[in-house]
């Protein structure tokens, strides 16, 4: 690893102004992924700026009719949070699905959305509820925020700050996972909210999208049966070494069926 | 270069590091305490797993300086200061926990936070809770075994974790 500053401000509105003062910085969130591509030397950031101490990333909330979590929540305090689980089961056991118990007591949910990794769990949730990313500048809808492969709407130097997930009538996400790392082959989150069904796709295309025919069959019909006949174009989703597109394509459907059956 | 201060063991130790450093190499090349292992170095294997705040971690993937003002604690700290091995070493002792011994510190160090965070641990329990700790020998059956003996012994002997 090439060295670099270490910063640690306390303020969000520091942390910004640290970042802008270099040519190149990068923010720290648990490093879950930052620290292993910096070993690789694929990036060589001036300064690298820890958001660990700034109390205003941290916490989770209700609001309303809305669960509200800090940036820097870990993956390990979701899944245990007594909130999380009345409120949004289903977010609570997609984060404890997540990779290991030591990468879970590390990793963040802003990390994990930043990044935005193709095979990432949170982006699924995030889509799937129709939760709104808060930044230190703006609200971005999850529709218009996870934009391509490793690509989110985020501007330069931007900080998610929290996430709003609306509180659905009942939802439910089931993965394939990588017998290894545990990320996602292809995992479905299925919500059932006031205002319709929403289903999110994770790990089977660059990043992170939606399925209307899923949902407008659930729609009509919100059962396992109702997905009978339906099927996922496999043009555009991944083939790697893990599993082909036209593999994934089938997951999709399975995977779907599962969670509906899981909340219907 | 930052300066941290980080309790080890007990030890409340401060020293310059740099922002890279992680905190895997300031326990074994600026304390010597060498008992922390780097396996893969790829935050996989948990080779290098310790207790940060009572959590674990995989050191290979926390900086030092991430670490500053945090209580750290290793394979090291386990034991009681007359040698008295902490029930989880003493369960993967008996029921032969390791076969050559490079991924048993991080085992250990998953199974003490694993055997306190989990009531009434179960096989599958200790299996799914082992997700970060890989062993190449595939000794596994007898880790799990000693997992679950550690952690009944951790029940009875409150006096030995208190050593800690
Ligand atoms: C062995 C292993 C297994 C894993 N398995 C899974 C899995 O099964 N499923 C899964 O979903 N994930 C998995 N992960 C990833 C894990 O969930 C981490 O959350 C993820 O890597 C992000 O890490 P982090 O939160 O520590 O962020 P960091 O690594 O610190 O940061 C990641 C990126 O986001 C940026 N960033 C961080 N926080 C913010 C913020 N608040 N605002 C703006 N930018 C920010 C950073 O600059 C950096 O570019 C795994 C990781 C490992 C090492
Ligand atoms: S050496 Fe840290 S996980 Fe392998």
């Amino acid at each position: 690893m090439y060295d670099f500053d270490y910063l640690r401000p306390t303020t969000v509105a520091d942390a910004v102004a640290l970042l802008a003062q270099r040519s190149e910085a990068k923010f720290l969130a648990g490093g879950q992924t930052l620290l292993p591509t910096l070993k690789q030397r694929l990036a060589q950031p001036e300064a690298v700026i820890d958001l660990s101490r700034i109390a205003a990333l941290q916490g989770i909330r209700e609001d309303g009719d809305a669960l509200v979590i800090g940036a820097m929540t870990l993956h390990a305090d979701v899944a245990a949070s007594a909130l999380v689980l009345r409120v949004i089961p289903a977010l609570a056991a997609l984060a404890g699905e997540i990779g290991d118990r030591q990468v879970r007591n590390r990793g963040t949910l802003g990390g994990s959305i930043s990044n935005n990794d193709p095979a990432a769990d949170y982006p699924g949730a995030v889509l799937g509820l129709g939760a709104t990313i808060e930044t230190d500048r703006r609200s971005i809808a999850a529709d218009d925020f996870f934009t391509g492969m490793f690509e989110t709407a985020l501007d330069p130097g931007e900080i998610v700050t929290s996430v709003r997930f609306p509180v659905p009538q009942r939802a439910a996400y089931r993965k394939f996972p990588n017998p290894a790392s545990r990320y996602a082959t292809a995992g479905v989150f299925v919500a059932r909210t006031v205002d319709g069904v929403r289903v999110a796709v994770t790990g089977a295309g660059a990043t992170v999208f939606r399925v209307p025919a899923i949902e407008d069959a659930l729609a009509a019909d919100f059962s396992p049966a109702a997905l009978t006949g339906i099927t996922v174009d496999d043009d555009g989703l991944n083939s790697d070494i893990h599993a082909s597109a036209a593999y994934r394509a089938h997951l999709i459907m399975v995977l779907a069926r599962r969670a509906v059956a899981a909340i219907s | 270069m930052p300066t941290v201060t980080i309790t080890v063991n007990g030890n409340t130790v401060s020293r310059a590091v740099e922002g890279r450093t992680l905190l895997v190499h300031f326990l074994r090349e600026q304390l010597g305490l060498t008992g922390t292992h780097v396996g893969c170095d790829t935050s996989q294997c948990g080779a290098c797993v310790v207790l940060v705040d009572g959590r674990s971690i995989k050191s290979c993937t926390m900086l030092a300086a991430q670490a500053d003002g945090r209580e750290v604690t290793t394979i090291e700290g386990l034991a009681a200061a007359d040698g008295t091995l902490h029930p989880m070493q003493a369960a993967f002792r008996q029921h032969h926990g390791l076969q050559y011994g490079f991924c048993t510190p991080g085992m250990v160090m998953s199974a003490v936070e694993l055997a306190r965070t989990t009531p009434h641990l179960t096989e599958q329990a200790v299996r799914d809770g082992l997700e970060g700790n890989i062993c190449r020998c595939t000794g596994y059956h007898n880790i799990v075994k000693a997992i679950l003996a550690g952690a009944e012994a951790m029940q009875v002997e409150p006096v030995a974790q208190a050593a800690e």
